[in-house]
């Protein structure tokens, strides 16, 4: 078992993420206070609504303009342990930014998303001791998997004083927010930065490389039942599976690549480069597909997005799509790919498409369209399948976790979930605001079992 | 964490944030839920034999984008019957026993004073503030700041409800006077145990020219009204000072109000001397809401500078209030601009060339424009910078300061729309450490080139 807390390994190398810049790059101080003077300090705020964690958006922006930078990162993080990652990766304009009030008033909404980073990295970097744990109580929990839903577990598990253990399979802890994030959104370094702050607040283990199995054969693998015998409870924060598969002819080989896996080598992957590669087809219209389209196109290459619905039927955000197409990202919709074009050395030339009408496919149709990469943006699989091996825990149709919504809680007394593999899908701070329920209950759930026993010894 | 509670002439609060008598404080419901926003004390809107009110009350003063930078009423003290606020303090008094209820008082005559503060305390109120402040209605009835300009009536109000309290009494002083320590010695003399200030400045707060009636408008008339919110601070802080610096007054406990809105306001006015600090606009505002904001900011600054109680920041910047006779006239700072941080608006060079002493010089000009522009000294380099700035203007230059003509006035940095931008930076001087009182001591307090019956004058005198 490899055992690296709470060091995190250094990113090395040149990576292709260095090459972005922010799109929206830190505030400076005069920046954010004169930003946060703005805000009108609303009552019943629509912003707050529309945050998925609650933050108490009027308040620390209010926080922000008298100078209380501290306590406006305080307001954040008692809401959402990951509010710099959220600040820095929401998609605001259809959150808490999207329903401010300047909106209807045809005026810019407050750049919350900003404001939130800025109070959260100014008052860290001040004092990176913000909260105190409490007592230890005792109770030992396991978080399966490193993303943001069992990240931001850790450390309010760590803050009510339980010891706390991650299991990550990867080598490198946060998930999606660490290897999938647009790099002109967040960087890996700064993922990281978080999560060792998240770690650093109470007894946290994290175990890197590390998988969780429904039996385990190897020393990097934990087994199901080892789990759920040395702890009191259990997260399960699985995230999603690989990139699903388009399952048509060329395929198989070089040049066609899974989207979640090249968003993660162009982070993390000091190898990766794009050589020869001068144009690209990206299949899918949804944010993942739009995310590696506007990172090519923005390291010039020529980017498609190859939909096969209408242009109002894309998934991805109209603000993402906007954006990606000032920089070049192009977009063709009611296209099909039936097959991956490849000369006779197997290298990939283009993409054979056909035309569709309310997402069917019209025969006679076909046209061959260029390309040296073919990326696969249709979806991820799931990872739930280790979650059957827990006794009492179900996965519905399509895969997901079963929990109660009001607390997060399994089929299984013991264990708990959160994140994509419950939502199917969603964003960074939906996992935290589902982990946030999930601790609440396991909170009440260990010490409440805790009072039981004395009682039952006093008796 | 710091220890914010206070002992204020014996009442004691958890924090020195109060809401002062007013609005926000009309009924048991509104301090009952201040109270749970975090409040330490209320001084209970002024009680008193019943009066009536107009519609409307009420003006405000906007500056840019900024509501209500200064806000006017002119309402009296409280229209509910005497009886019902004495059994809601009653009732706030026995859920909130370690919260601070302090009953503002206005009547007239002796036997009045005497019923209203019995009936007071028996409702369980910590302390009386007398209100000599209110300026419009009540003054013209005898009561109110018609009391804070006539000392000799003060006093003796005054010590009629020292006579007749079991509890501590502190009277709220108005700012309508010419010399706030007039009234902060009648106070001493009565023998009552502090002072509040300030209540509200008399004031118009605009015309309806449509109606020619100024504002707020009643009908078809006004009248003048009492001016308070963020506004007023300075006004506020002055006297304040006054009272702080005086030998004798300065040891009665002050209650600090006007224009506090955030944690910094409280902060400063409690480092100038004053125990407790009292809100009104900023709550009528915002809501109680913001005493949190208050309680975490002045908790954090406490830390920040080791202090482990907010007893060890009272008064810390009283003794640097002095009088101008005492200033260095030797020190020096100019102007200093961030080339990162400016935007290139020029607003501090139209500000120096027209309001000032015509040394900040636009990059690019040769001398004849400078000159045609209105400068009169022209330093040898005038450094050619760009704005480097994110989200400054392209093309536009950083302005340039000539230290040697600059004097340290401050306008530009006033002006300067990016906070941190302009510094204003401590030169070493030429001149040596000396204050204006230390020339007349020296007898060289007087400056050539002034009036011809000045220098004859002296000349006869210098024998
Ligand atoms: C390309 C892309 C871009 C995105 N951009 C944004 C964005 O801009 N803003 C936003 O808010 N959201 C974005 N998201 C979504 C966001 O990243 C996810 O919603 C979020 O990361 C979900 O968190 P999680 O903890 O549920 O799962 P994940 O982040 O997927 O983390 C799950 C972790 O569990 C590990 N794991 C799984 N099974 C096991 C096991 N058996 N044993 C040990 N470890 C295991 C995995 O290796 C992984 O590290 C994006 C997603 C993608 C794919
Ligand atoms: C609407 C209104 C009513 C007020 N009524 C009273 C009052 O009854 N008694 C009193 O002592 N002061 C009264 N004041 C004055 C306030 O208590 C306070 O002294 C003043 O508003 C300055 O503080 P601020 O700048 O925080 O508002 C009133 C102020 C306002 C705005
Ligand atoms: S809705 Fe907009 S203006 Fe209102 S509190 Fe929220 S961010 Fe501020
Ligand atoms: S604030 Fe309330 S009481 Fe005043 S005018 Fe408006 S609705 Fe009427
Ligand atoms: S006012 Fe400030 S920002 Fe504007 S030109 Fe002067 S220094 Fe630059």
């Amino acid at each position: 078992m490899t055992h690296h807390s709470p060091h995190i390994p250094d990113v090395e190398g040149d990576r292709l993420e260095v090459l972005y810049e922010d799109k929206k790059p830190p505030y400076e101080g005069a920046e954010a206070i004169a930003e946060a003077n703005r805000c009108l300090y609303c009552v019943d705020a629509p912003c707050i609504k529309a945050c998925p964690t609650a933050i108490d958006i009027p308040t620390f922006i209010r926080k922000i303009g008298t100078g209380n930078v501290k306590g406006a990162a305080r307001t954040i993080l008692t809401q959402n342990l990951l509010g710099k990652s959220c600040g820095q990766v929401c998609p605001v304009e259809v959150l808490c930014a999207g329903a401010c009030v300047y909106n209807d008033w045809n005026r810019d909404p407050i750049k919350i998303g900003r404001l939130q980073r800025y109070a959260v990295e100014t008052a860290l970097a001040e004092d990176p001791q913000l909260f105190k744990p409490k007592a230890p109580t005792g109770k030992r929990v396991a978080l399966v998997g490193a993303g943001p839903a069992s990240i931001a577990a850790a450390g309010w598990l760590a803050l009510e004083g339980h010891e706390v253990a991650i299991y990550e399979k990867k080598l490198l802890p946060g998930g999606l927010n660490t290897l999938g994030i647009a790099p002109y959104k967040m960087k890996v370094e700064e993922a990281l930065t978080e999560i060792t702050w998240v770690l650093s607040l109470g007894n946290v283990e994290l175990y890197q490389g590390v998988e969780i199995v429904p039996v385990s054969g190897s020393p990097e693998e934990v087994s199901v039942a080892t789990l759920l015998q040395q702890y009191d409870a259990v997260l399960l924060g699985l995230g999603l599976g690989p990139d699903s598969r388009l399952k048509i002819p060329g395929e198989d080989g070089g040049g066609v690549v899974g989207a979640t896996h090249l968003i993660e080598r162009l982070k993390a992957d000091p190898t990766l480069r794009f050589k020869g590669v001068d144009r690209a087809i990206i299949v899918g219209g949804g944010n993942t597909a739009v995310d590696v389209a506007h990172e090519l196109a923005l390291l010039g290459i020529d980017a498609t997005m190859v939909y096969r619905g209408g242009d109002h039927e894309l998934s991805a955000y109209e603000h993402e799509l906007a954006s990606g197409r000032v920089d070049g990202m192009k977009v063709l919709c009611e296209r099909s790919p039936v097959a991956v074009l490849r000369d006779n050395i197997g290298k990939v030339t283009g993409v054979r498409v056909i035309r569709t009408e309310d997402k069917k496919p019209v025969p006679g149709t076909e046209e061959d369209l260029r390309a040296d990469l073919v990326v696969v943006a249709v979806g991820q699989s799931r990872a739930t399948e280790v979650a059957r091996s827990f006794p009492g825990v179900e996965l519905d149709t399509r895969g997901r976790v079963i929990v109660d919504p009001k607390t997060h809680r399994t089929g299984n007394p013991k264990v708990w979930s959160a994140g994509d593999c419950v939502n199917g899908g969603k964003e960074v701070v939906n996992a935290v605001a589902e982990a946030k329920i999930a601790v609440t209950s396991m909170h009440a759930f260990l010490m409440g079992a805790e009072m039981g026993a004395e009682k039952g010894v006093g008796a | 964490m710091a220890d914010l509670s206070i002992d204020f002439a014996g009442i004691k609060s958890p924090n020195p944030f109060w809401l002062a008598s007013a609005p926000p404080t009309n009924t048991g419901d509104q301090v009952m839920r201040a109270f749970d926003a975090g409040w330490g004390g209320a001084v209970w809107k002024t009680l008193g034999n019943p009066i009536v009110n107009v519609s409307s009350r009420f003006g405000g003063i906007d500056y840019g984008n900024t509501r209500m930078m200064g806000l006017n009423n002119i309402e009296l003290i409280t229209d509910r019957p005497l009886e019902v606020n004495l059994r809601e303090i009653r009732e706030v008094k026995r859920r909130y026993p370690n919260h601070a209820v302090i009953t503002s008082l206005m009547v007239e005559t002796k036997e009045e004073w005497k019923e209203i503060i019995q009936r007071a305390e028996e409702a369980g109120s910590d302390g009386h503030e007398l209100n000599f402040g209110c300026p419009h209605g009540m003054c013209e009835r005898g009561m109110g700041s018609a009391v804070s300009s006539e000392p000799k009536v003060l006093r003796e109000i005054a010590s009629w409800a020292v006579e007749f309290a079991t509890k501590p009494v502190i009277v709220k002083l108005s700012p309508n006077v010419t010399d706030i320590v007039e009234p902060g010695e009648a106070v001493l003399e009565s023998k009552a145990h502090g002072i509040s200030l300030i209540n509200t400045i008399k004031s118009i707060m605009g015309i309806d020219l449509d109606r020619m009636v100024p504002l707020p408008r009643v009908g078809d008339a006004s009248t003048n009204g009492g001016y308070c919110g963020p506004a007023v601070k300075p006004v506020a802080l002055h006297m304040v000072g006054e009272l702080t610096r005086h030998p004798y007054i300065a040891k009665l406990p002050i209650s600090g109000i006007g224009g506090i809105s955030n944690w910094r306001d409280a902060a400063e006015f409690i480092a100038l001397g004053c125990t407790s600090v009292q809100v009104c606009t900023a709550v009528m505002h915002y809501g109680y809401r913001i005493v949190e904001d208050m309680i975490e900011g002045l908790n954090d600054f406490l830390d920040s500078k080791g202090m482990k109680s907010v007893l060890e920041l009272r008064g810390r910047a009283a003794p640097q209030y002095k009088n101008w006779g005492e200033l260095d006239l030797g020190y020096r700072v100019v102007a200093d601009i961030s080339t990162d941080k400016c935007i290139g608006c020029q607003l501090c060079y139209v500000a120096c060339m027209d309001g000032a002493h015509q040394c900040i010089h636009l990059p690019g000009r040769t001398e004849e424009q400078a000159r045609k522009a209105g400068h009169t000294h022209i330093p040898k380099l005038i450094p050619d910078r760009a704005v480097t700035a994110k989200g400054g203007t392209p093309g536009a230059r950083v302005p340039f300061v000539d230290e040697e003509e600059c004097i340290g006035c401050n306008l530009c940095q006033l002006v300067c729309p990016v906070s941190g931008c302009i510094t204003m930076k401590e030169v070493a001087s030429d001149k040596p450490h000396e204050t204006w009182d230390d020339r007349v001591q020296r007898g060289a307090d007087f400056v050539p080139g002034g009036l011809h019956v000045t220098e004859m004058e002296r000349a006869k005198r210098n024998g």
